[in-house]
């Protein structure tokens, strides 16, 4: 297991160095401008400097080489030296610069965390939280008046987007009812007890929004994880046991069934990062869905790179973590 | 001595009680919430020139002049506006003296000098910098300091209407203390001054989430001690325009939602709630199309869309032209997509009203499809079984794009129809703000590429003088492969009337006959058919019922009296 895991880390840099490559050609071909948003008051000769200054004169793999040195040298080394105090050289290297702030890039998305794991995170626990035992109860009675339902408000939290759910709920619970705030405060910090209560209130409506459609999501895998192994034949020899109806579906059936929804768990957890773009800006959580579609809208490409090129590395590792869970919960899968 | 002093205070003290109103003193109106359906990037307006950013920095930085919402020239860290007449300007327009105020401080409580404006020139000018606001310094050959309070700014040429730096949110004052090291390539480092820089203004930073939110509170060390009521803003970025108006005009969770771009039937029902009010003004921005006077043919290559490819094969004909501007109903085109934001014009400078021109309201602001079918049957335009006219085997079939917004495809739809009445066809298409407007030379769907027979979209300019914006039309600043597709004559037009036209008003100085010479020059673009003028847009913005003192002005930033807003009581 060991070398395996030690085999595919290694694999992924290659995987990886491909990936931002590709990334980046992309962006490059793509025909956007980081000048495009300004007023067409601002002259063309301007614009070119604009553009110069940027560092757009230069030719397509200077750039990329850049951005790599920028990235995989230059940043590391910088959260290093944060972290232990200790200088390399005389401190001062290019760091991977935003266009549309001209700040650090790096800064942007460690400032943007918190609010997207609180918020999309939190969507994500609670959906797991309702999914499991809708699910299962969902596939134990199978076809009941409670697995219709269930069956219907997944399919409706599945195929209704969030930009619908999530204008809806302001419709009704800020415009409406004036129950919780339209617009989420990035500026709260939770100090005493009316505080907290403000954070939650402005919680409730994008958590909501997004944990309908996660658990939709989940509730379907635990459902049908569950009715596969309802009718394996060590169900049938436990209940011959008299093994109580409870020890069999919770103990016995549950624990098997949750092997494949675990790695679905673990595969989905970069799409935690990636931020709810829509739900993000529908709510104005301002995350990292939000920091990346301006970025794209504004053609931020340093920003788009890095942050696409961080969701890559994100989606690689959990892929791995998804397969090495498969394998410590599974004893009959082995990969040595 | 002392004591006289003491009693001086106590008596100005008193007064200020003894007048009692709620703007008296600093800071009693509590937070100002304002929302940006986009969110600001920088608090520096040098190193992005997006209208959110200049709003933004202008509550903090300010110029040594503003225009009000008037469209008059009003000093601002000035103590006057230099003219000839009271000797500021030279009388050979080459030179021209600043006076600034006494007694003004950074909110550092340093004192704001000559030296910071030589700096900002400096700064802004210096190679590598990438400074979006290059332009507001043309021609400006030198900027040096009299005495601590007194700038002289030398120019290379003769400069009849020198109003552009130091005016404006634009061109703002920056502290040089903070930014000294910033200069040139440096420029982008400097975080920490580009997201928080001191200034002159009401309001002082004091958190910057980049693309989120700005806290500023009230300047401790601002010149009018009884202002800004308010003593903090919070501006809040992100979003979408329908909802920023909804957090104003419906819920009243936020004060002030700039740029209300939401179609007016939807903006009626959120005033509904009684919680907020549209302001509106007008600036210079006019919705047009412009008609492609070059080949756009697909077959023509490389040379499509330029002087070499020839002139367009139907729009050559003058009554084409003038035909699709007459069939077009601009009354029903602002109704449906503008409302009270929009106003019906002809003109591409379609104000002030001192340079705004009427002459061709007559016969262009009303619909008329009678006339225009007469003179496209008079050009020998023949309708054909299809329903489009055809002459020599060209047909009136039109390729008409656009930027992608919801307002204007549905102008699209309704301009297709009204010429489809006059056997005209059109072929609608649309790209997105950021490939249209983004000017990458590679792309093909760039508005200075052109590659489509007539397109439309919003262009203004800044301040009230169009001189510069005019001179777009020149036959040199036509796009093309030479220029990189850099240039701002999209409509290919070219007059060598018009040209010397421009390089009069470049030399004329008296006012009123630069704005008769601007008159006749619009009059020109409009007549000759160089576009057809749709809509002259208004900006739009929704308040809450308890802002008051709010001046909503086209010519500066929205905010651009923010210090004297405050809260009803």
């Amino acid at each position: 297991m060991f070398t395996y895991t030690l085999r595919r880390l290694f694999f992924a840099i290659p995987t990886l160095l491909v990936i931002s490559f590709v990334i980046f050609a992309l962006l490059d071909l793509a025909p956007n401008d980081p000048t495009g948003d300004l007023p067409l008051t601002i002259p063309p000769e301007v614009r070119e400097q604009i553009r110069a200054s940027l560092g757009l004169d230069q030719p397509f793999l200077i750039r990329y080489m850049k951005w790599l040195q920028q990235f995989f040298i230059n940043e590391p080394l910088n959260i290093f030296e944060s972290l232990t105090g200790w200088q390399f050289g005389d401190g001062e290297r290019m760091r991977v610069l935003s266009w549309a702030t001209r700040s650090p890039v790096v800064d942007l998305i460690v400032q943007r965390l918190p609010q997207t794991l609180w918020v999309v995170g939190l969507a994500y626990l609670f959906g797991i939280l309702i999914a499991i035992p809708i699910g299962v109860i969902s596939a134990y009675k199978q076809y009941s008046i409670f697995d219709q339902i269930g069956t219907f408000i997944s399919m409706v939290g599945y195929s209704v987007p969030t930009f619908f759910t999530g204008v809806l709920l302001i419709v009704i619970f800020s415009s409406y009812l004036q129950w919780f705030p339209s617009v989420y405060d990035t500026n709260l910090r939770v100090t005493d007890f009316a505080s907290f209560m403000a954070q939650m209130k402005q919680m409730v409506m994008p958590v909501a929004v997004l944990a309908l459609y996660n658990a939709s999501q989940i509730t379907r895998f635990v459902r049908a994880s569950m009715l596969d192994n309802l009718h394996q034949d060590y169900v049938r020899t436990a209940r011959a046991k008299g093994v109580k109806e409870r020890a069999v579906l919770l103990v016995h059936v549950l624990r098997n069934s949750l092997i494949p929804v675990v790695t679905v768990i673990a595969l989905g957890v970069p799409t935690i990062f990636s931020g709810a773009i829509i739900t993000e800006q529908i709510f104005r959580v301002n995350g990292l869905g939000q920091l990346l579609i301006t970025a794209v809208q504004g053609a931020d490409m340093p920003l788009v790179q890095t942050l696409t090129f961080i969701f890559a590395v994100l989606i690689v590792l959990f892929n791995l973590i998804a397969d090495v869970l498969y394998g410590i919960l599974d004893p009959r899968i082995r990969y040595d | 001595m002392k004591n006289v002093k003491m009693l001086l205070a106590g008596t100005v003290a008193a007064l200020a009680l003894a007048g009692g109103t709620a703007h008296a003193e600093r800071g009693t109106d509590g937070d100002l919430k304002i929302l940006f359906w986009q969110a600001v990037s920088t608090l520096n307006p040098f190193l992005s020139a997006g209208t959110k950013e200049v709003l933004a920095s202008s509550i903090v930085i300010e110029p040594l002049a503003r225009t009000d919402e008037k469209g008059e020239l009003t000093p601002w860290l000035a103590s006057e506006i230099p003219t000839v007449e009271n000797g500021g300007v030279a009388k050979d327009l080459l030179s021209m003296t600043w006076k600034l105020k006494p007694d003004v401080k950074w909110s550092d409580g340093t004192a704001f000098t000559a030296e910071d404006v030589i700096f900002t020139w400096k700064y802004c000018t210096t190679p590598d910098g990438g400074c979006a606001q290059r332009a507001q310094y043309e021609g400006v050959k030198n900027v040096e300091a009299v005495d601590p309070h007194t700038v002289r700014i030398t120019f290379e040429e003769p400069k009849p209407y020198p109003y552009s730096a130091f005016v404006g949110p634009q061109s703002p004052v920056i502290q040089a203390a903070q930014f000294k090291d910033c200069l040139g390539t440096k420029a982008p480092g400097c975080t920490a001054a580009n997201f928080g820089p001191i200034g002159t203004g009401a309001f002082m930073v004091t958190d910057f989430k980049p693309n989120d939110v700005i806290t500023y509170k009230a300047n401790p060390n601002y010149r009018d001690a009884a202002k800004p009521a308010f003593a903090s803003i919070t501006l809040k970025g992100g979003g979408d325009a329908a909802s920023a108006a909804r957090a104003v005009l419906e819920t009243g969770e936020y004060d002030y939602a700039w740029n209300a771009q939401v179609e007016p039937e939807v903006l009626e029902t959120m005033m509904a709630a009684g919680k907020g009010r549209l302001e509106i003004s007008f600036g210079t921005q006019t919705e047009r199309i412009n008609l492609n006077w070059t080949n756009p043919d697909p077959a023509l290559g490389a040379k499509r869309s330029t002087t070499e490819a020839g002139p367009h094969p139907a729009l050559k004909d003058p009554a084409v032209r003038r035909a699709l501007s007459l069939a077009i109903d601009r009354d029903i085109i602002v109704e449906a997509g503008y409302g009270k934001s929009g106003k019906p014009t002809c003109n591409i400078v379609p104000a002030p009203a001192a340079v705004a021109s009427t002459k061709n309201d007559s016969w262009c602001l009303k619909q008329d499809l009678e006339a225009a079918n007469k003179l496209l049957d008079d050009a020998g335009w023949v309708k054909g079984g299809d329903g489009i006219r055809a002459k020599d085997g060209v047909k009136l079939n039109f390729l008409y794009s656009t930027s992608t917004n919801s307002v204007r495809q549905a102008t699209q739809e309704l301009v297709k129809a009204m010429w489809a009445e006059i056997g005209v066809g059109a072929e609608l298409r649309n790209a997105s703000a950021s490939v249209f407007f983004g000017g990458d030379p590679a792309s093909p769907d760039t508005f200075q590429k052109f590659y489509s027979d007539v397109i439309m979209y919003t262009n203004n300019f800044d301040g009230t003088d169009p001189e510069k914006y005019l001179a777009e039309w020149l036959c040199d600043k036509m796009p093309g492969p030479a220029n990189g597709w850099q240039g701002q004559n999209i409509p290919r037009y070219c007059n060598p009337e018009f040209d010397k036209l421009v390089g009069t008003l470049s030399k004329t100085a008296d006012l009123e006959k630069r704005a008769e010479l601007s008159k006749q020059l619009n009059d020109m673009l409009t007549e000759e058919g160089a576009h057809i003028p749709l809509v002259h847009r208004g900006d739009q913005s929704s308040f809450s019922v308890t802002l008051e003192g709010v001046k909503m002005n086209s010519w500066d930033s929205q905010v651009w009296n923010i210090a004297d807003w405050s809260r009803k009581k």
